[in-house]
């Protein structure tokens, strides 16, 4: 029997085991959405408040489920709103499936109503993407999408679907089972012979992770092998969650606001392990002066990313989990207790220079502030620093997934928040996209059913706080913790240290009240100035059934450390502002 | 600094060019010339790149290719071991005085003349990067009207193939 491009769509996204979009329509998507009506007991469409919040909850879907998420819009500005959601999937290796309407066949190219070429604006954002012109493609077109989506390396693929495609009819042959992803490629036993013999003749070997371990499922398989070398970890920003922030092994994310220890550790080892890290430019600061001391070795299952940023001495693409696993098997059991007593002394210092930095930020007074908060006349010693609101509100978060904004409050969530299992800490790493955390939490709240923790800040929540129109909507459990200082803190810091406090344009001096805000949405709000306040509306929030927006007022000078200065390197490294 | 010359097959789709150019200028790195046509199988296109560079950035330029979906095969094709040719089009200014010497150099260097007209002639003339750079400065004295190449095309010497299908 034939049915028509938009039935097929339906169809084929049931057969890949989706069984959530989200989206927005549109002209070019109405004989689409009409399908989605019509099946609207197979597939749960979530309609957010823009296609920008729709791209980012289909992403934080995947990066909660490990699923490919997918989001629906219509032509031209539906299509180009997708576009900051989709280079964010990119840049994160996040698997998504992007479908686009357009102008009938006839029409394109004439610069038509709504018309855009979107396959032409997202081809350097995605691992590939399509136009279908023919109907006799579609179902096909749609399952490879999937399939480039899921394989490898996973990422976002787009389907532009013009409107006369979607009307067109043909016979339509179903596949009872969602299509199988590429092949893997293995590490070969030579490759692996290698590394083992470098990781045996090394006395000081550092694991460095990224994303690869939770996209590659190797979480068990990484922490037994750092378990048999005697290897302590470091992580890059997307590899937070791989492994228990409480592993006696792990000494936490390094980088620019990476934590004192694994920074140092990393600069101190004489071989670094890089498992499903791709060394960003946030992750390494200086390149020349990075790789000094230590020797590399290079596993990751994206061949393109071996060599790219910083030349590996021993480097293969293969798939991490199988690589670990094989690895761990044949390579000689060590122990490295000089080496440990080493990094001990590096956590010491480590716990010495925070404490002595969260000392310094108790002291302050605002004397010299220029924002226009409200929270002078709070005693200085009541006030909470980052930190204080992190602890507090994960003392009553159980297993929320944790979602962030962009910019500081990221990176104290980053540092601090402790993470028990993969997929539990989403945020966009490589983008650095303020206005992503609406709408992932949406979604990471849908995939998992389960409460999800936002933290933003006052900036990139201001970014797409519509979304919380589609949260209540949804009635979602959701609690929203804003950093509130009334400033874009993160460029306000560069400002404070490279630019002689020229507050150029970061002082924001709104006065939005996000309490009467998250009311006005339907949401409930408070605004909390002192530790003991905060815990009453934490618990509250954690209690309530649907969406909670507790803003916390944050001291505008409050820095993220450590810091080592763009461009910098270990030597740079800031613990203490002066 | 080294020349590659790397030889791509691509599915023959629309977009496929664009990919493989656009990887090119979104990672940043220089293209000197690029050529596409048909193959023997009609699915699929082959697209002849030079690029200057080290080893190091020609294997990263062979993996980013190698990412792309519609990129079927990618390989350098090694100088030695390749038929290289390159086509030039070229109009010079047609003179009493000059009109012998361009006769001279059209004969040495196995060119033809394609098009004759009092006042301006084209050439043609087939043959590696070098030669066809030494016959434009060889003519350039007597006025270059406009010019045209075609950029590298590449074929191994012997039983090795870039297939479509392995």
């Amino acid at each position: 029997m034939k049915i028509s491009g938009a039935k097929i769509v339906v169809e084929t996204l049931v057969e890949q085991g989706c069984d959530t979009v989200f989206g927005y329509p549109g002209g070019q998507v109405i004989n689409l959405f009409d399908e989605l009506y019509l099946n609207r007991d197979r597939i749960n469409h979530v309609l957010t408040a823009h296609e920008q919040g729709a791209s980012h909850a289909a992403d934080g879907y995947a990066r909660a489920s490990g699923k490919v998420g997918v989001v629906i819009a219509t032509s031209g500005p539906g299509a180009t709103n997708l576009v900051t959601g989709i280079a964010t999937a990119y840049l994160d290796s996040v698997p998504m499936v992007a479908i686009t309407g357009n102008v009938p066949c006839d029409l394109l190219g004439r610069d038509s109503f709504q018309e855009v070429d979107i396959v032409g604006v997202t081809m350097p954002i995605t691992k590939h993407n399509f136009i279908v012109k023919d109907v006799n493609e579609l179902a096909d077109t749609l399952r490879m999408a999937f399939k480039i989506a899921k394989s490898g390396r996973p990422g976002p693929v787009l389907v532009d679907i013009p409107k006369d495609v979607q009307i067109a009819k043909c016979e339509f042959e179903p596949k009872n089972q969602p299509i199988i992803p590429y092949p893997i490629t293995y590490a070969s036993e030579d490759q692996l012979k290698k590394a083992a013999e470098l990781i045996e003749n090394a006395k000081r070997p550092y694991i460095y992770f990224g994303g690869g371990i939770i996209s590659g499922k190797a979480s068990q398989e990484l922490i037994a092998f750092a378990d048999k070398i005697d290897a302590p970890m470091g992580c890059s920003l997307m590899g937070l969650s791989a492994v228990p922030s409480d592993n006696p092994k792990f000494l936490g994310m390094q980088g620019m606001h990476g934590h004192y220890a694994s920074s140092v550790a990393e600069d101190e080892s004489d071989l670094v392990i890089a498992l499903g890290a791709r060394f960003s430019d946030r992750a390494t600061g200086n390149k020349a002066r990075f790789a000094k001391n230590f020797k590399i070795i290079h596993i990751d299952i994206d061949g393109a990313e071996l060599h790219k940023n910083i030349p590996a001495d021993i480097a293969f693409n293969g798939d991490i989990k199988d690589a670990l696993e094989r690895l761990t098997a044949i390579v000689q059991e060590k122990k490295h207790p000089e080496w440990f007593a080493r990094i001990s002394e590096l956590r010491e210092e480590e716990n010495r220079r925070t404490a002595s930095a969260l000392a310094h930020k108790y002291s302050k007074n605002c004397e010299n502030c220029t924002s226009s908060c409200d929270k002078s006349g709070i005693p200085a010693e009541d006030r909470m620093n980052p930190f204080e609101i992190i602890d507090i509100v994960s003392s009553h978060a159980g297993d929320a997934v944790v979602v962030t904004d962009v910019g500081q409050h990221q990176m104290w969530a980053a540092q601090r928040y402790p993470l028990k299992a993969p997929r539990t800490f989403l945020t966009s790493g490589g983008l650095g996209t303020m206005g992503f955390g609406m709408g992932a939490a949406i979604g990471a709240a849908t995939a998992s059913g389960k409460r999800s923790l936002l933290f933003t800040g006052d900036g990139s929540f201001g970014m797409n706080l519509n979304e919380l129109a589609t949260a209540v909507s949804m009635n979602l459990p959701l609690v929203i913790v804003i950093m509130n200082n009334g400033v874009l803190g993160m460029v306000r810091q560069w400002q404070t240290l490279f630019f002689d406090k020229h507050y150029s344009n970061t002082t924001l001096n709104r006065k939005t009240d996000f309490v009467k805000l998250a009311e006005a949405f339907g949401a409930k709000g408070a605004r909390v100035y002192t530790k003991d306040e905060l815990e009453k509306t934490a618990e509250e929030a954690f209690a309530y059934n649907g969406t909670f927006v507790i803003d916390c007022a944050v001291d505008c000078d409050e820095f993220v450390l450590p810091m080592l200065p763009p461009g910098g390197s270990i030597d740079d490294i800031i613990t203490e502002i002066k | 600094m080294n020349q590659y010359v790397i030889g791509i097959i691509v599915s023959n789709i629309s977009g496929a060019l664009s990919r493989v150019s656009g990887m090119f200028t979104r990672r940043v790195f220089n293209i000197d010339s690029l050529t596409v046509g048909e193959t023997e199988s009609p699915g699929f296109s082959r697209i002849t790149v030079t690029f200057h560079g080290d080893d190091y950035i020609k294997d990263l330029i062979l993996q980013q290719l190698r990412k792309l979906h519609d990129v079927r095969e990618v390989e350098v094709l090694s100088e030695k071991e390749t038929v290289i040719r390159e086509l030039l089009l070229i109009k010079v200014k047609n003179s009493p005085e000059s009109r012998q010497d361009i006769m001279t150099a059209v004969e040495i260097f196995r060119s033809k003349i394609v098009d004759y007209s009092p006042t301006a002639l084209i050439c043609e003339i087939t043959g590696e990067t070098s030669k066809i750079d030494a016959f434009i400065e060889l003519v350039k004295p007597y006025g270059i009207m406009e010019m045209c190449r075609t950029g590298i095309i590449a074929v191994e010497r012997g039983e090795n193939c870039l297939n479509t299908i392995k």
